[in-house]
């Protein structure tokens, strides 16, 4: 099977009509949009590879990995941290028998989940035995769940044939670079052939290893999503080439993620001081990439035992001594998936439907003003618990999704979280008022759409620059956000601030 | 003779793994090597695999007590910074 690849087809419809360049153009639902229907069935209820699905759709990780056969400076091993979210760190570890019974508990507890990956907290195929038992049972006992598995690529051309064999048709591989130089700052070792490696010479190894997996998956149809690191300084620049290089040999979907590195983490990174990039250089980067690849941007770097939606975590609900008091009749299960699951198809297709009727209408339908086109893009912050819609406190949201809107419609920008990455003891992290916190986040977004919002955290977003909008509650995030711009186009304020921004350049 | 794990191990089963004499086995707290079994890899690597891919600095010591990883060799921060940094955190 072939796989084509976004970006790169110019007569594909949606990129034509509108003369982008950039390949950012259009909502972000139509990411999927130029790709042949088997793989778009593979994908619409995954959230880590569709933008829209993640608004519906549930994921779990398993800690069933914990070996790893490299080391990353972003990375301590130390994993188990309670009150860490990120890559590589978990609350414990779980046997391939006790992953599977998690599983169960989770899929018949919150039936939207509909994949199930490993991502460590070590590296999956470092730990082959744990990994692809743990696949082989879920794939007889739980069909209905999607396997997908996140890995460094050092192991992954060995692995291939095993990967195929237990229907796993997701396969993320983190590539930071394609240049050894560049990697022989990002990789102290590896562990290969029987050796330690450092420096260079195991950054070449593993690179060589990395883009072969990538050959052969992209050979079998399996669909691989590349994840990379933003490093400032490191490869920042590189990534650019990373995208290319990935796109070319078939890889589906790249993923550009910040560098976390916080000094109390005690990675090499994190102590030595190496700064993590600010959002609008992220979103720079990913809209570079974006004119040669299919980008990701609503990645929240999960933990390798997270349980939800992304950007929540329900794995306290799910632990091991919880699941073990849950008794889980499977079968009964599927069914009230398989019905959950279709009610959700039918929403999105009277979503889609929807949306293609309306991309018939011209849009902002602002009055004339002769600027039609002129007006300036606007970056919008938006409270939601899921669902597509606005339907979060301020308060309460511990995240923001970030839209961009403009006269050629509305995008998924990213997402700004509010909690700090560590919410432990003392020792974590500097102590800043919570809303001082989510006001920062909220840098360069000029209005927050929520559900409702308390006078306090009112006044201070006005005088911050940043309008809260509370008029849209329940509304679909993207038709709330169109309004609101055009509210901004018919106030005027786009323009004036366009000429003042003339005037002062 | 025989390798040892100490306290600061993590538990992450990578040297059980690659163990060629099957001498590794997971307890209460961490991992330990059965000094009965475990051969250095003589005969069977030219270096001792445990040693070579556990992530953790002095988690692993050498049959003399030395640590097959020290400070700052895995890692690549120097022990000093490491200091500093610690005494950073606790300050605040």
């Amino acid at each position: 099977m072939e796989l084509s690849v976004l970006g790169q087809d110019n007569d594909s419809p949606a990129l034509g009509a509108g003369g982008c360049s950039s390949g950012s153009c259009g909502g972000t639902d139509d990411q999927l949009s130029h790709l042949p229907d088997d793989i778009r069935e593979k994908v619409h209820n995954h959230p880590c590879y569709s933008e829209e699905a993640h608004h519906y759709f549930a994921r779990m990780h398993v800690a069933v990995a914990p070996a790893c056969n490299i080391q990353c400076h972003y990375c301590n091993r130390k994993y188990d941290c309670a009150n860490e979210s990120r890559p590589g760190v978990v609350s414990e570890l779980l046997t391939p028998d006790q992953a599977v019974k998690k599983v169960k508990a989770v899929a018949a507890n919150i039936p939207q989940m509909t994949v199930l990956g490993i991502a460590g907290p070590g590296d999956p195929l470092a730990n082959p035995e744990r990994t692809f038992d743990t696949f082989r049972q879920l794939s007889e006992q739980a069909p209905d769940i999607k396997l997908c598995v996140s890995t460094n690529g050092l192991a992954l051309p060995d692995a291939v044939e095993e990967l195929a064999k237990h229907n796993i048709d997701h396969v993320t591989i983190t590539i930071n670079c394609v240049d050894p130089e560049v990697g022989a700052n990002i990789y102290p070792w590896i562990y290969w052939n029987n050796r330690r490696i450092h420096g260079r010479k195991a950054a070449k190894i593993l690179i060589q290893q990395q883009q072969k997996g990538l050959e052969m998956l992209v050979e079998r149809g399996i669909l691989v999503k590349v994840n990379s690191v933003l490093i400032p300084g490191v490869n920042d620049e590189h990534l650019k080439e990373v995208s290319k290089v990935v796109k070319a040999k078939g890889a589906f979907l790249h993923n550009v993620m910040p560098l976390i590195a916080e000094a109390e983490h005690g990675t090499f990174y994190g102590v030595m001081g190496q700064r993590s990039p600010d959002p609008e250089e992220l979103q720079d980067l990913q809209d570079a990439c974006a004119g040669d690849m299919n980008m990701m941007r609503h990645c929240r770097q999960c933990r390798a035992d997270a349980v939800g939606l992304l950007g929540e975590d329900r794995g306290d609900e799910f632990t091991l001594d919880k699941i073990e008091t849950m008794e889980i009749d499977y079968d009964a299960a599927m069914v009230k998936r398989a019905a959950i699951h279709a009610a959700i198809k039918q929403e999105l297709d009277e979503k889609a439907a929807k949306k293609a009727r309306l991309a018939t209408m011209s849009v902002p339908t602002a009055p004339d003003s002769g600027l039609g086109g002129q007006h300036r893009p606007v970056l919008m912050a938006v409270a939601t618990s899921g669902g597509g819609v606005i339907n979060q406190h301020f308060g309460h949201a511990s995240e923001f999704l970030v839209y961009e809107a403009s006269p050629g419609g509305v995008r998924f920008i990213g997402h700004r979280k509010v909690d700090q990455y560590c919410i432990g003891g003392d020792s974590c992290g500097e102590k800043e008022s919570a809303l001082a916190g989510s006001i920062r986040a909220l840098k360069g977004c000029e209005a927050v759409l929520c559900s409702k919002i308390g006078f306090e955290p009112w006044n201070d977003l006005e005088a911050a620059g940043i309008q809260p909008n509370g008029e849209h509650a329940m509304e679909p995030i993207e038709e709330a956000v169109m309004a609101v711009y055009e509210e901004m186009v018919r106030e005027g304020r786009l323009e004036r601030d366009r000429t003042l921004q003339q005037v002062s350049a | 003779m025989a390798l040892k794990i100490v306290e600061s191990c993590v538990n992450c089963w990578a040297c059980v793994d690659v163990c060629p004499s099957d001498a590794i086995h997971a307890s209460d707290t961490h991992f330990k090597i059965d000094a009965r079994k475990c051969t250095e890899c003589d005969g069977d690597y030219a270096e001792q695999q445990c040693a070579s891919i556990c992530p953790i600095e002095g988690a692993i010591l050498l049959a003399d007590g030395a640590p097959a990883n020290p400070l700052g060799s895995l890692t690549g921060i120097p022990p000093e910074r490491m200091a500093e940094a610690m005494r950073d955190i606790q300050a605040r």
